[in-house]
C-alpha cells in the first residue's frame, strides 16, 4: 500500500497540509456494500489508485487504504469493498460493523440493484447507532445513460426520505469519484470526528483492531447462509 | 465389494494419515528406478507437506469398485433412445429455448447446434431432485430437458441397486458420479478413462463444497429439496470453469502433485524461515505462489494441506484479479480437509505488479489483521535478505528447457516424486507451444497415466510408439515418470534415458523441489 501520500485523483485538488504544526491521522473504516457487479471494486480501484481495469467478482472482501488529506485532519480511509453474491452476505456484517461510512452502491442501469440496495439500508439500520455513520447512496455506472433505469431523481428522492446522502459516479469514466470520496471525508470528519472518542488516530502500527472494537456478534456461525 | 476379488494397487496407507517422519540419511547419488518411496529424487528430507495420500487412488478409491460393476452393465445391450438424447445423436429433441433470456453471456450457446453438441467434454451438475446446477457450456435453463433425461437414468439405475457409473456409445461417454446432495455428469468424446473422467467429476464437485461446506450444502438441501443452488453459485461459475480448464491443461491435477518455482534452496530456506517466524494463533498454512508454482508452504505442525485442497487454492487465486490492489479476505472450505468448515484466508500480493502471492489460511474468521500483520512480518524480514532479490530474479525463468536435461530426442517429460507430491517439468518445446498441441499433450499423458492407474490392470510401465512421438512411462513406489520423444527415438534409447533423467534430476533437486518444508 504505497500510494498513502498520494492526491486524490481526478482534479478535485485536496489540500495538503501546509501548517507548521503536525497534522493528525484518522481512521475511518469505509464500506462498499450492493449487489454484485454495480462497481463496488471498480469505485474503490478508482478511489486507492485512480484506474479502471475489468475486474472479476470480488471473492469475500478486500481491505484497501486511501489516506485523504483535509485542512485540519488527515483521515486513512481503511476500504472495506464486500463481495455482493449472495453466498458471502454471512459475512458482510464484519465489515459494516463499527464503519464509519457506508456506501450503498446500485447500478442505475439495474433497478433490481437500487431495490437490494434499499434491503442493505434496512439491514444496515437494524445494526447501527444513528450517528455513529455516514450512509451514502451511489448510483454508479452514470455513463450508461442510454439504458438507465433509475432516475437520478429517484435516487435523490430515496435519500432525502431516508436521511442519506447521495452521488452518482462513473467508475469507467472516472466521474465525480474524487468529489465523492473528499464528500464522504468532509462529512465523516465533521459529524463523527466532532464526537468525542468518534474516530480513533492513526498509528503507524495499529494493534487496536476494529474488528474487535464491537465484540458481539450478530451470527453465531458463519456456515449459516442460505435459504 | 468386500468379498471381491483383490483390489489392485490401493493398499496404500490411508489417505488421511499423517505420514511418518522420513529422515533418510541414505540419499542414493545415483538413484536407479526401483528405489523405495522417500529417498526418490525430490523426496522431501524431513516431512512431508501434504497429506501422505496415495493421491491419485485417494481421489478414485471410493468409485473403484463400482467400476467393475459398471463393466457388466456396459455389456448389457443397446443405448436406449433417451440415452442418444445425451451422447449427442440425431435424435437429440430440438429444445425451445428462444423465449430463455440466456443469463451469462459467455455462455449464450444454442444448445440444440451442432456446436454445442460436439464439445469434447461437457459437464452437468444438478441436484438429486433434478434441478439444474451448472453446465460447462450453454445455459442451465436450456438444458432442463436434458438434465431432466439424466436424473430419469439415474434414478432408474439408483432404484435397481446398483447406481449407474458410465455409459459409452458410439465414441461418447456419459459418467455420473452421485455425492449427496449433488450429482455430477461428464459427457466426453476424449479417450479419457472412466476413472479419469469420474475424478474429474470428483475435483468439480469439491469447488463446489470449497464454496459452500457439505454441511451447508446438505443443510440447504434437507430444508429444500427443490432449491435452486444457482443462486448461491452466481458469480462463481467461473471458478468451475477455469478448473475444467485446468483439468485439461495443468499436469499437476493429472499427476495429483504441484510444482515448484526453481530456486535455490539457500533462498528457498529464507523465504520458508521467514515465512516460519511469521506465525500466529490460529494461521494454520502459509503458501507463498509465483503464479502457478509453489513457492514454498509452511504448515502448523500435525496439520497437513491435501493437494486437492491446494489446487482449489491456485484456481481461486488464479482466478480472480480483484485481490491484487488490496488485501483478500475470504472464506473458504478446504474439502480435504474438513468439509464442515470455513477456513479464512488473507491473499495478498508482495507487491501489486508482482506475481508472488501470499496466501495465509487462518481458523478464526476476525482474523484479518493478524494475518495483515503476519504478512508485514514476513515483508520485513525477507526484505532484509538477498533472498527477496534471488525470488524475483528466479521468477524471470519460472521453467527450464528440456535441452539442459542433454538427452537426445527427448522433447519433454513430467517427473513426480510421490513421497513429496511435487512434480517437475521443464517448458513445453517449440513444436508444443500451441494451445491444441499442448492439449494433445496432456491427452497423451492422461492416457499413459491411464495406463499405470489403471483400476483392475495397472502396469509399472508402458511404452507407446506414434507417427508424432514415442512415450514412456514408468511408476515405482517412489515415483512417476512420463516421458515424451521425438519420433525418432527407440524403446532401447527411452530405457536408457530413464536413469540419465532421473540423474539429472538428483542434480538439480535442490532447485526444483522443496526438500526442507517447515512447520511452525
Ligand atoms: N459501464 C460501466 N461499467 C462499470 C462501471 N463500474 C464497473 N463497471 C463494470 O461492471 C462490472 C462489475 O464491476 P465490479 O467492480 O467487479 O463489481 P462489484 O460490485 O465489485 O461486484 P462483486 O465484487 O461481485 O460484488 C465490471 O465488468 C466493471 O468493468 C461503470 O461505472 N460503468
Ligand atoms: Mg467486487
Amino acid at each position: 500500500m504505497g500510494d498513502d501520500h498520494q492526491q486524490v485523483p481526478g482534479g478535485a485538488q485536496l489540500h495538503r497540509n501546509t501548517l507548521s504544526r503536525p497534522v493528525r491521522t484518522f481512521r475511518v473504516k469505509m464500506v462498499l456494500l450492493g449487489s454484485s457487479g454495480v462497481g463496488k471494486s471498480s469505485l474503490a480501484l478508482r478511489f486507492v489508485k485512480d484506474e479502471f481495469r475489468n475486474t472479476s467478482p470480488t471473492v469475500g472482501c478486500a481491505y484497501l487504504t486511501r489516506v485523504v488529506h483535509l485542512n485540519h485532519a488527515t483521515l486513512r480511509f481503511e476500504i472495506w469493498d464486500t463481495a455482493g453474491q449472495e453466498k458471502y452476505h454471512s459475512v458482510t456484517p464484519l465489515y459494516y460493523r463499527g464503519a464509519h461510512a457506508a456506501l450503498l452502491v446500485y447500478d442505475i442501469s439495474k433497478r433490481e440493484t437500487f431495490i437490494r440496495a434499499q434491503v442493505w439500508l434496512k439491514e444496515l439500520q437494524t445494526h447501527y447507532i444513528p450517528g455513529s455513520t455516514v450512509i451514502w447512496l451511489v448510483g454508479n455506472k452514470g455513463d450508461l445513460e442510454e439504458v438507465r433505469q433509475v432516475s437520478a431523481q429517484e435516487g435523490q428522492n430515496l435519500a432525502d426520505e431516508k436521511g442519506l446522502l447521495f452521488t452518482e459516479t462513473s467508475a469507467l469514466s472516472g466521474e465525480q469519484i474524487s468529489e465523492l470520496l473528499l464528500d464522504v471525508a468532509h462529512r465523516v470528519y465533521e459529524c463523527i470526528g466532532a464526537q468525542q472518542g468518534g474516530l480513533s488516530e492513526w498509528q503507524e502500527t495499529p494493534f487496536v483492531h476494529m474488528h474487535h472494537r464491537n465484540t458481539s456478534n450478530p451470527l453465531a456461525s458463519c456456515c449459516k447462509v442460505g435459504p | 465389494m468386500d468379498g471381491g476379488p483383490q483390489k489392485p494397487a490401493v493398499g496404500w496407507e490411508n489417505g488421511m494419515l499423517a505420514p511418518v517422519d522420513r529422515l533418510r540419511t541414505e540419499r542414493a547419488d545415483s538413484p536407479v528406478p526401483g528405489l523405495v518411496e522417500g529417498t526418490e529424487p525430490g523426496a522431501g528430507q524431513q516431512s512431508a507437506m501434504f497429506v501422505h495420500a496415495q493421491s491419485f487412488e485417494d481421489l478414485t478409491a471410493e468409485a473403484e469398485e463400482d467400476v467393475e460393476r459398471e463393466a457388466e452393465l456396459d455389456e448389457s445391450g443397446e443405448p436406449s433412445e433417451d440415452l442418444k438424447v445425451l451422447v449427442g445423436e440425431e435424435t437429440i429433441e430440438k429444445q425451445h429455448n428462444d423465449d430463455i433470456p440466456p443469463e451469462r453471456g459467455t455462455k449464450e450457446e444454442d444448445v440444440s447446434s451442432e456446436a454445442w453438441r460436439s464439445h469434447r467434454k461437457h459437464v452437468f451438475v444438478l441436484s438429486e431432485a433434478g434441478k439444474p446446477i451448472y453446465t460447462r457450456y450453454g445455459t442451465e435453463e436450456a438444458l432442463s430437458s436434458t438434465m431432466g433425461v439424466m436424473m430419469a437414468l439415474v434414478s432408474f439405475v439408483e432404484a435397481e441397486k446398483n447406481i449407474i457409473r458410465s455409459i459409452h456409445a458410439d465414441g461418447c461417454k456419459v459418467v455420473f458420479l452421485a455425492k449427496s446432495p449433488l450429482v455430477l455428469v461428464g459427457v466426453s468424446r476424449t479417450c479419457q478413462s472412466d476413472k479419469e473422467l469420474l475424478r474429474e467429476l470428483q475435483y468439480i464437485y469439491y469447488q463446489i463444497v470449497s464454496l459452500l461446506t457439505l454441511t451447508q450444502l446438505n443443510h440447504i438441501f434437507q430444508h429444500k429439496q427443490n432449491y435452486d443452488l444457482r443462486r448461491l453459485l452466481a458469480g462463481s461459475e467461473y471458478l468451475t470453469d477455469n478448473l475444467l480448464h485446468r483439468l485439461d491443461r495443468d499436469p499437476g491435477l493429472l499427476l495429483s502433485a504441484v510444482t515448484c518455482l526453481p530456486l535455490a534452496s539457500s533462498a528457498r530456506d529464507v523465504v520458508s524461515a521467514s515465512l516460519q517466524a511469521a506465525k500466529a494463533k490460529n494461521l494454520v498454512f502459509s503458501i507463498l505462489l509465483a503464479g502457478d508454482r509453489l513457492v514454498t508452504l509452511v504448515r502448523k505442525k500435525d496439520q497437513f494441506l491435501h493437494h486437492i485442497d491446494l489446487h482449489l487454492v491456485f484456481n481461486l487465486v488464479g482466478s480472480s484479479s480483484s485481490s491484487r490492489e488490496g488485501e483478500g479476505w475470504t472464506p473458504i472450505c478446504l474439502p480435504k480437509f474438513n468439509t464442515a468448515g470455513f477456513f479464512h484466508a488473507h491473499i495478498s500480493y508482495l507487491e501489486p505488479a508482482s506475481e508472488l502471492c501470499l496466501i495465509l489460511v487462518s481458523t478464526d474468521r476476525e482474523d484479518f489483521f493478524n494475518m495483515s500483520d503476519c504478512k508485514q512480518r514476513f515483508l520485513e524480514r525477507l526484505s532484509k535478505r538477498s533472498a527477496y532479490q534471488a525470488m524475483k530474479e528466479a521468477l524471470k525463468c519460472p521453467s527450464y528447457s528440456v535441452e539442459q536435461v542433454g538427452i537426445p530426442e527427448l522433447r519433454h517429460f513430467l517427473y513426480k516424486s510421490k513421497s513429496s507430491g511435487l512434480y517437475t517439468s521443464p517448458e513445453f518445446p517449440a513444436i508444443y507451444q500451441s494451445d491444441e498441441e499442448q492439449e494433445r499433450m496432456m491427452g497423451l499423458y492422461q492416457d499413459l497415466h491411464s495406463h499405470l492407474h489403471h483400476p483392475t490392470r495397472p502396469l509399472r510401465s508402458f511404452y507407446r510408439c506414434s507417427e508424432t512421438e514415442n512415450l514412456l512411462a514408468w511408476v515405482t513406489s517412489g515415483f512417476e515418470l512420463y516421458l515424451c520423444f521425438s519420433p525418432l527415438g527407440t524403446k532401447a534409447l527411452a530405457h536408457s534415458a530413464v536413469n540419465k533423467l532421473l540423474k539429472w534430476i538428483r542434480k538439480e533437486e535442490d532447485r526444483l523441489f522443496i526438500l526442507s518444508p517447515l512447520t511452525y
